[in-house]
């Protein structure tokens, strides 16, 4: 079960209002490979994982993910909050004001509503894991791409350790999978 | 998981589902001494309780400290515990 913590993994700093970098930046709060997807993949994963150490770095990267959704939905408020209706007009960031306000929400950039069809779970660790593998590395080329368009040291700041993350969650993913593998191995599973 | 766990680990549940009780009437009541008392009381005893727990099985939580070796990924995990007591 979980217990809410009061603080954020990473201090989240924004220097300038920019409701248009708000509105590329929730593509990580709810798009294919944002850290809401990677949460629900790795914590819907957990019941089929074979072994103690696989179910519990699911579990724990599972979590990770839903404290890096908060802190993206941070900046998206931060980078949004002080500003006035006419900042907002005109940018990407008024088609999500007039349904959302300034309520962060669960869509990616180009608008598409979070959906489960974003993940998989497919009760074979083998291929969950290189699923998440996978979604590791398209969340960090996405961090990469939102790192080129920001100009805020701030939010740069914020979505560097993001990215970090994502290469030490590949990381332990990796390594995860060749310990299964060499135990399904030696267990002659096929 | 044998007997003496299963027993301490209901307790904790327990505990810890008074403390979602209170926890929730706080929320929205922050001024009520007499069910704050309450919460203090059951948040010391759930404490007491943890550290009974993690002593003897292990963490319940990756921030807690642990003999060799981590015995944080032991088994059972929580979907996988018959919670019937013999
Ligand atoms: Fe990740």
């Amino acid at each position: 079960m979980w217990i809410y913590e009061k603080r954020l993994q990473y201090p989240v700093r924004v220097d300038t209002t920019n409701p248009t970098l708000a509105a590329m930046i929730i593509e990580q709060f709810g798009g294919a490979d944002g850290e809401l997807s990677a949460g629900i993949r790795y914590l819907t994963q957990r019941w089929t994982m074979p072994t103690n150490q696989t179910k519990a770095l699911l579990t724990d990267i599972g979590t990770e993910e839903l404290a890096h959704w908060e802190i993206i939905g941070t900046l998206v408020w931060k980078l949004v909050k002080d500003a006035p209706v006419d900042e907002i007009k005109g940018t990407p960031f008024e088609a999500h004001y007039v349904n959302h306000g300034k309520s962060p929400f669960p869509h990616s950039a180009a608008g598409e509503a979070w959906t489960a069809a974003y993940i998989q779970s497919k009760g074979d660790p083998i291929a969950d894991l290189h699923e998440d593998m996978a979604a590791e590395q398209k969340a960090r080329a996405t961090y990469e791409w939102l790192i080129n368009i920001s100009d805020d040291p701030g939010v740069k700041d914020t979505l560097r350790f993001l990215r970090e993350r994502e290469i030490v969650h590949f990381q332990r993913f990796g390594e995860a999978l060749m310990i299964l593998q060499d135990e399904l191995n030696s267990k002659k599973f096929f | 998981m044998d007997r003496e766990q299963k027993i301490l680990l209901k307790e904790i549940m327990e505990v810890g589902f008074v403390l979602v009780e209170t926890n929730l009437y706080l929320d929205i009541q922050p001024n009520d001494e007499r069910a704050l008392r309450l919460h203090n009381s059951y948040s010391q005893k759930y404490k007491e309780l943890e550290s009974l727990y993690q002593a003897k099985y292990g963490p319940l939580r990756y921030t807690e400290m642990s003999s060799y070796p981590w015995a944080y990924i032991n088994g059972p995990w929580p979907w996988e515990i018959n919670f019937d007591i013999p």
